[in-house]
């Protein structure tokens, strides 16, 4: 191993893709609409190709004839660095619209935060995987807006998705000592300005979609250093089934 | 739910200097939900770089019954096309 810190900093990103792109696979084939059930999995492999760039630049970094593979299939739930939001289950679509709102309000100004990194190879990652994220904020502020702002009972279910997930939203924003090592180090990205725009942004579609913001300030911790809830578990069995039963098996 | 949404006709332009061309019909809510439905249905192979949609209800169609006063007459009618000229290989598309 030759950098941990860049290593942990960059397995903090690769997971959350990796973890969020699983979750909308599940949805493939149970869209609540065809053209919406395509939209759903079109992000679903963004978010893994996102995961595979930054999963292949840390096995770079490990050593030891590490490949992207073993880091997505052979590591247990403590070694996933992902955020508590995105390994909540999918719930119905509003759901997965606020969970998703929640998260593209993060990576949009992360990624574009993260093209000035000093690291050349997370700037390239960064450039490609904004434009992406790019997209997929404005679907799922779109679906926000239109949920919320729609029929009585739109509006009361993904005003319900708020504030279940509200606790979950600013993890990904609290620095841990990786993100504090690499912003020192100059290639990370400042979790607090990034707070501010994210926040800015999540306040205006919220207002927008005429959903009423919780109060509540209290935040679940813990995926970032490995501590998961019950739900990561059952995720990684069906993501890793497959190479754990049949080791090195191909297509 | 769904059933309620009208279909609208998408257009695909493949690249810059053709035509848009009809590529199918989706649904969606609006004009706004169109472009994107026909963005993540119709271009996620790299298919085009511009989207037109039309909500179906606006296009009026030919009727199929007239097809023998409308196209027959024009099928005998061969100095009509300009078959005549030699275009050169610069000029693509035609």
């Amino acid at each position: 191993m030759t950098d941990q810190n860049k290593f942990d900093y960059i397995l903090q990103q690769a997971d959350n893709c990796l973890i969020l792109g699983q979750r909308l696979a599940e949805w493939c084939g149970h869209g609540p609409i065809l053209e919406q059930d395509i939209a759903l999995t079109n992000i679903s492999l963004d978010l893994i190709g996102q995961a595979r760039l930054f999963y292949q630049y840390a096995a770079e970094i490990q050593g030891e004839e590490k490949t992207e593979d073993d880091l997505a299939y052979l590591r247990d739930a403590w070694g996933f660095k992902n955020v508590l939001l995105v390994e909540q289950p999918n719930g119905d679509f509003g759901f997965t619209i606020m969970r998703q709102f929640l998260y593209d309000t993060f990576s949009c100004y992360f990624y574009e935060a993260l093209m000035s990194s000093s690291d050349e190879r997370l700037a390239s990652i960064a450039a490609k995987s904004h434009k992406e994220t790019l997209y997929h904020m404005k679907w799922s502020a779109d679906w926000v807006i239109r949920l919320g702002d729609g029929t009585v009972e739109s509006h009361n279910r993904v005003q319900q998705a708020l504030n279940e997930l509200w606790s979950y939203k600013d993890e990904i924003v609290i620095e841990t000592s990786a993100d504090s090592d690499a912003l020192a180090a100059g290639y990370g990205v400042s979790l607090a300005e990034l707070k501010e725009k994210r926040d800015a942004k999540i306040t205006a579609v919220l207002e927008e979609a005429t959903l009423s913001i919780p109060e509540g300030t209290y935040s679940h911790k813990g995926g970032k250093e490995g501590v998961h809830s019950e739900h990561l578990g059952y995720i990684l069995a069906d993501l890793q089934f497959l190479q754990r039963a049949y080791p090195g098996n191909e297509w | 739910m769904n059933k309620n949404w009208p279909l609208w006709e998408i257009f695909i332009r493949s690249k810059a200097g053709l035509n848009h061309k009809h590529v199918g019909s989706l649904h969606a809510a609006d004009a706004d939900m169109a472009v994107q439905n026909a963005r993540d249905v119709y271009t996620r192979r790299n298919e085009g770089v511009s989207i037109w949609v039309v909500e179906t209800k606006h296009i009026t169609a030919s009727d199929p019954d007239d097809s023998d006063q409308m196209y027959e007459p024009a099928k005998d009618k061969a100095y009509r096309h300009p078959t005549f000229y030699d275009l050169p290989d610069e000029l693509k598309h035609m």
